[in-house]
């Protein structure tokens, strides 16, 4: 169990005011169901357990930027298109923003934060910097975490492999030459 | 909005009797972005993935049996020998992480017309089974799709899930996109060739407001096929099977693509996927005399 840090940003407080206005209305109109309710729950994140209290409706992508502070993992489109929000469940690569944190009590979720040892990056992140496989790096840790899934899949045959199973994560720079590079060279250096 | 947790079927089918309004949710792939875009606020949200049967899935000799919650990843690897249509098809929805959490389940649920599953399911005979906590019932794919995201469910009935019989012959699944990840398809044609029964399934989606089977040209290759001893296909019987099949369609005009583009596309698709599966029967029989 780790103290939990405060994420309060400019925005959660601006969003905190909007739903108590919000709620204000609703006790005024009993007709709408009641949605305030959170819950506390525990989530367990690059290996480690946090408390959290979350409403139903939250995204686990949410969860983690806004009540854990863990903003690497990145909203592009909230739709499950972009893939900047890829993590791991239990080592198989999500979205983030297709799933509720609610719904992944008792799972071992893994954010880019989780794959260095100390100074000691991953692979997958030397083979990204190394093949230069990005530009403005807003669907870096996205690309990263689908990588590292798409190496231990063992998708990395070819590179027309490697693209068909990395096509869930978009880069509007178009470094997808790169991209395509760091995941061969970093699934050549990681046992599968 | 309340969050009902059940941990096995029984107490599922309790929850949605008792609440109707509740809006299941497994995969999440497709109820998350009405979520996040607030299109739809339900009062209570079901989660079906603490239900362990709903993803589990058997086999007997001839017919296959999976949970409605069982994610694309796992029907692909696991049983995309005996359901070749099917995972051809699922290998083409969404991208690596959709389809770790899509389920067929969720795509009969949403009943929308583009469903990448749905012409196969039609195509192969598939039935679905549906449960409450009055009771069970299997509706076939034929009579499931009512219309634009509408299907035969009962307010308080769960998808449990598909029975399809095992491939007896080739099956083939095609579509048009953008691009061959993230797209919603622009029109989409499965063939199932059944040669223990002399007859193909086939079906179209994305172009009219339902998956639909398409008789007319199943007919045709009743008349055209034949099963003993397979011969080439001539060229004007899978461009009058393209026809047959584009004649079902009632496409309309939207963003993703024209009503004409999507008739033009269907009869070549339908013409192709004809020949891939014709072919593959024929090469088998070959092999097998």
């Amino acid at each position: 169990m780790t103290p939990q840090r405060s994420a309060y940003t400019r925005r959660t407080v601006l969003k905190s005011t909007a739903a108590a206005t919000a709620v204000t209305h609703l006790t005024s109109a009993p007709a709408i169901a009641d949605d305030g309710g959170t819950s506390e729950i525990t989530l367990s994140v690059n290996g480690q357990r946090h408390r959290v209290a979350v409403e139903p409706r939250v995204t686990l992508l949410d969860a983690l930027r806004e009540r854990l502070g863990l903003t690497g993992t990145k909203k592009g489109c909230d739709r499950g298109e972009c893939g900047a929000c890829t993590v791991l469940v239990d080592g198989e690569r999500i979205k983030s923003c297709l799933t509720l944190a609610v719904m992944r009590q008792g799972a071992e979720i893994t954010t880019v934060e989780g794959l260095a040892r100390g100074e000691e990056l991953h692979p997958v992140q030397e083979a990204f910097i190394r093949r230069d496989a990005f530009q403005c790096g807003a669907c870096t840790p996205g690309q990263i975490m689908s990588a590292v899934a798409c190496i231990n899949e063992g998708h990395t045959g070819s590179e027309a492999e490697i693209r068909e199973w990395m096509s869930g994560n978009l880069c509007r720079c178009a470094a997808y030459q790169n991209i395509v590079a760091a995941v061969a060279d970093a699934a050549k250096e990681t046992p599968r | 909005m309340e969050f009902l947790r059940p941990v096995s079927l029984g107490e599922a089918l309790e929850m949605k009797a008792a609440r109707p309004e509740a809006v299941p949710i497994a995969g999440g792939t497709d109820v998350m972005v009405e979520l996040n875009f607030d299109h739809r606020r339900p009062a209570a949200l079901l989660d079906l993935t603490r239900v362990a049967e709903l993803a589990e899935w058997s086999r007997d000799d001839s017919v296959v049996t999976f949970g409605a919650a069982l994610p694309y990843t796992r029907l692909i690897n696991e049983l995309g020998t005996d359901l070749p249509g099917l995972a051809i098809a699922s290998r083409t929805v969404g991208s690596p992480q959709i389809r770790n959490r899509g389920t067929v389940g969720g795509n009969l649920g949403a009943a929308s017309p583009a469903g990448d599953t749905h012409p196969v399911l039609l195509a192969s005979d598939a039935v679905v089974e549906v449960a409450s906590a009055r009771g069970t019932r299997s509706i076939p794919a034929s009579e499931f799709y009512l219309g634009v995201k509408r299907n035969a469910l009962e307010p308080d009935e769960l998808i449990t899930s598909i029975r399809l019989p095992k491939a007896t012959g080739p099956q083939q699944f095609a579509k048009v996109g953008t691009r061959n990840a993230m797209v919603i398809a622009v029109c989409s044609f499965a063939i199932s060739l059944h040669p223990n029964e002399s007859r193909a399934g086939a079906a179209i989606g994305s172009a009219a407001p339902t998956p639909r089977r398409v008789r007319q040209a199943e007919d045709f290759l009743t008349e055209v096929l034949d099963w003993e001893s397979p011969q080439a296909l001539p060229d004007s019987a899978k461009r009058r099977f393209g026809e047959l099949v584009a004649s079902a369609a009632e496409p309309i005009d939207d963003v993703r693509g024209s009503a004409a583009y999507r008739k033009h596309a269907l009869a070549v698709l339908a013409r192709r996927a004809l020949g891939w599966a014709w072919d593959a029967y024929r090469e088998g029989e070959r092999s097998c005399a």
